[in-house]
């Protein structure tokens, strides 16, 4: 592909497969055109005012069948071996599952890591087995040619080689909702050694600035919100987003629907724990029902809660 | 006494009216306003691109004016627009017939047409906000999303009901209707394109409509059909919804096919190369069509056998295509050949349509599509198909037939200048798309990464001048409308039955069947009989 970073060992054959089927398409085009151009200058009205009347060839009606059909087997054919090495992944690849949710992606190692970016090893290969909380998202990984459906209910998986050094965007390639286009991560293919050191330290999450910018002081619990996904929806410095602002929420004076009717509570630390366990009891008002129920552990929970009491009161 | 007098020029003569070429104008006055809401809404979406994050307007807005734009674009123009404006209007007169075999069930169409549009229209301004899924409405979300999903849904399958109606009319129409000597061979491609597509609308829309109903069943008792999360399937669905979806592509490209291979002939004054070919090719892809819908589901997880199956049948499905491109090619060798507005947007068609070919078969390569799928490549590649060729196809249709329909010529002048506008507009801004779907820019996108903004900034761009070029298309047919001279009867020097009526054709078309005794391009004149 133009424009675009060869940065898995997959890419360069789906890179070649793409420079040959885009050059056998072209000549065709060129071909065609070149033919409708001639002929209208050469039997225009002015030059070739008598018709000469053709009804039809049977050979040429062949060739014309025949020889696109060769070679579009041959394209099928390279696009079905080039498939073919994308499904099977080597034994020994590091399995690391991905999941996605409205709009957030984690990434789960063998060790029990868990990060919101993928981190991987330079010439290690990697599968990537997918299963989403709510909806059909994608999972793109551009610089890598690979990308995959995560769908609800499966464990569709792909598999690359990480080929060079950098950092590559991740981008959720389903329309999953209002922040689809927000639904970002990135790849860091680091040497074999920064990996291992990241990988065995005691580091619970992601090393480097998570996605979503953390708004706020306090980076290791920011760095907990990103990874679950509260700040998909949630800002911590008052700026609107899908869900109200943790910002000034404590003792705060809350209107939510509760039972289908509407009544007017006050965001103690005993509410805040009830909403982030089961948001759907209590919907606050002139919200969408979006919210997932927590993904947090006990100790998360406080420590999350008692975050939100530190942003304080309004 | 024309059509357009008789019985009665007032609104309810027309609103009542069975004539085929009535029912036909009013298809088009509904669908080009249509059209115009749709290319409003893709106008909005490219300003929104000019910034790379917020701006303009918000994101659940983008999500709706993208869902939107695809269902009145697709399911309200470029699948039912050529069949029902100019199959309606001229596929009776070119088979000699003086109407379609079920006039009142023509008329009914319609109607099922316009409620259907008005619903999908109040499903904007309804309920919960307009739908934010995407045409194609995938569950789990479109059952999970509080917005207006439901009527429009309902809306789409009221459409689909018109749509099978008049598949149905057109088959029994041409079935029984031809006249006297008008043999199979003998019918003009136009005719054999509106036939193959009557099968397409009778046997798959039917598919889409239970597909619709189902998730509405599901919305409202929350039977587990196809949300996982109450042990259904949502693959189930993707497969059901593409093996509609996917043949009605063929329902929106094969009319246009026909429409061009009216006018080539006409203005290369000279018989159609490869008569047989054409006919028989349109066949064929309606009958490969139905077989390939998963090719838009090889990275949905689905099994790489059917990958490969499907990947195979949507490399067969090229073959007629490219016969047809061939065909129209040799058509013009040795021709003489007038390069009036008609045949010069025709021609664009041929070009536009292989772009849109050409990439399809690209991104039918599996290896390729695990890349392309989902990203602008895809948008590029299916407005090159459905606006390169049926709308390109449309109008062309439209520049050939205006004269005959409404009795006045338009300016040609003018119609070039739209040509170059739309001709450059168009591939500045979709050639963009592919271009920055290689790069990897993912569709349905509101805010887009830095390294994509150039691209879009040319998109947006090219959308001002494609825009320009239809304002000053249409322009020049109102006030061809209202001010145009004049129509000849036969102002291009066709041989089919519409030229040898009066310009505008009268009431019941011919007043004596016609008896046909030649092939319908049959121009060299020691050949006919
Ligand atoms: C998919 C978007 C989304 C995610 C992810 C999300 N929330 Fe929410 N949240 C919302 C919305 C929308 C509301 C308001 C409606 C409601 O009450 O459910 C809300 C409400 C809340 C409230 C109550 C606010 C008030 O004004 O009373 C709290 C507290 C909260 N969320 C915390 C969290 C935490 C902690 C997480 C991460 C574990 C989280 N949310 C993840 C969307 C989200
Ligand atoms: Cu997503
Ligand atoms: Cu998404």
């Amino acid at each position: 592909m133009p424009f675009l970073a060869q940065a898995s060992s997959v890419s360069v054959q789906t890179d070649r497969l793409f420079l040959i089927a885009l050059s056998i398409c072209v000549v065709f085009l060129l071909l065609v055109t070149f033919f409708i151009i001639y002929f209208c200058i050469r039997y225009s009205r002015k030059r070739h005012p008598e018709p000469v009347d053709v009804e039809g060839h049977a050979l040429l009606e062949v060739i014309w069948t025949v020889v696109p059909l060769a070679l579009f087997l041959v394209m099928f054919y390279y696009g079905w071996t080039n498939f073919s090495t994308m499904r099977h992944p080597p034994p020994d690849a590091l399995a690391v599952q991905v999941t996605a949710r409205q709009w957030a992606w984690s990434f789960k190692y063998p060790n029990g890591k868990q990060t919101d970016q993928l981190y991987v090893a330079l010439g290690r290969p990697v599968k990537l087995v997918t299963q989403s909380l709510d909806v059909i998202h994608g999972l793109f990984i551009p610089a890598f040619r690979v990308k995959i459906d995560v769908v609800p209910g499966k464990h569709n998986y792909v598999w690359f080689i990480p080929w060079l050094l950098g950092d590559f965007d991740i981008q959720c390639t389903v329309i999953c909702g209002v922040s689809h286009s927000a639904m970002l991560s990135k790849v860091h293919v680091l040497p074999e050694a920064d990996f291992k050191a990241w990988y065995f330290s005691d580091e619970a999450v992601s090393r480097l600035a998570p996605i979503i910018p953390p708004k706020g002081q306090g980076s290791a619990i920011v760095s907990l919100l990103s990874v679950k996904a509260c700040l998909a929806c949630h800002s911590v410095d008052g700026s609107p987003s899908v869900g109200p602002t943790l910002k000034g929420l404590f003792k705060s004076r809350q209107t939510v629907f509760v039972d289908g009717g509407e009544r007017v509570v006050v965001a103690d630390e005993e509410f805040l724990k009830r909403v982030i366990l089961r948001p759907e009891d209590e919907l606050v008002k002139g919200y969408p029902p979006i919210m997932p129920p927590s993904v947090l552990s006990k100790s998360e929970l406080e420590e999350v809660v008692s975050y939100i009491e530190s942003l304080g009161p309004r | 006494m024309s059509y357009l007098d008789s019985p009665g020029g007032g609104l309810r003569s027309w609103l009542t009216s069975t004539d085929h070429k009535r029912v036909g104008v009013l298809y088009l006055i509904l669908m080009l306003t249509l059209f115009w809401v749709g290319v409003g809404i893709g106008f909005t979406m490219r300003l929104k691109h000019l910034s790379a994050g917020n701006f303009l307007i918000s994101a659940q807005t983008y999500n709706a004016l993208f869902t939107v734009h695809g269902v009145i674009m697709i399911f309200m123009f470029v699948i039912p627009g050529l069949p029902a404006v100019f199959g309606n209007f001229f596929m009776p007169i070119l088979i000699g017939s003086r109407d379609v075999a079920f006039p009142r069930i023509n008329l009914l169409s319609w109607y099922f047409f316009a409620v259907g549009s008005v619903l999908a229209i109040l499903s904007l301004f309804t309920g919960n906000g307009p739908p934010d899924t995407g045409w194609t409405f995938y569950v789990p979300f479109s059952i999970r999303t509080s917005t207006n999903v439901t009527l429009a849904v309902f809306a789409a399958f009221i459409l689909g009901m018109s749509s099978i109606l008049t598949g149905l009319n057109f088959i029994t129409t041409i079935h029984r209707l031809r006249a006297p000597g008008m043999t199979w061979h003998r019918m003009p491609l136009f005719v054999w394109a509106i036939y193959s597509t009557a099968w397409i609308q009778i046997l798959a829309t039917p598919i889409i409509g239970i597909t619709l109903v189902l998730v509405m069943i599901e919305r409202f008792f929350n039977v587990g059909v196809f949300d996982p999360g109450k042990g259904g399937d949502p693959l189930l669905y993707q497969h059901l919804f593409w093996i509609y979806s996917h043949p009605a592509v063929y329902i929106m490209i094969v009319p246009a096919m026909g429409v061009v291979s009216e006018i080539i002939p006409t203005f290369a004054r000279k018989s159609i190369f490869g008569y047989k070919a054409i006919a028989y090719s349109s066949l064929a892809i309606a009958a490969f069509g139905s077989l390939v819908w998963a090719h838009h589901m090889f990275t949905s997880g689905m099994s790489d056998t059917a990958g490969l199956v499907f990947s195979l049948l949507t490399f067969i499905v090229a073959v007629p295509s490219a016969i047809k491109v061939f065909n129209w090619t040799a058509t013009l060798y040795k021709g003489s050949i007038e390069m009036a507005p008609p045949m010069l947007y025709a021609l664009t068609f041929i070009f536009l349509f292989a772009i849109g070919g050409l990439t399809g078969v690209i991104q039918g390569a599996l290896g390729l599509n695990v890349h392309l799928h989902d990203t602008y490549w895809i948008v590029g590649h299916f407005h090159y198909v459905m606006f390169g060729g049926t709308g390109f196809a449309f109008f062309a249709a439209l520049l050939y037939w205006f004269p005959k329909m409404f009795g006045r010529m338009y300016n040609p002048k003018p119609m070039y200048v739209a040509w170059a506008h739309m001709f450059v507009g168009f591939n500045l801004l979709y050639f963009t798309f592919l271009v920055m779907g290689t790069m990897g820019m993912p569709r349905r996108y509101y805010a887009h990464l830095p390294q994509f903004h150039a691209a879009h900034l040319i998109a947006t761009v090219g959308s001002w001048i494609l825009v320009a070029g239809l304002m000053i298309l249409f322009g020049n047919f109102v006030a061809a409308l209202f001010k145009g001279d004049q129509a000849e009867d036969n102002p291009w020097g066709g041989l089919t039955l519409e030229w040898k009526l009066s310009s505008p054709p009268p009431a019941e078309n011919f007043a004596e069947i016609p008896t046909i005794t030649a092939g319908p391009y049959s121009y060299n004149p020691t050949r006919t009989g």
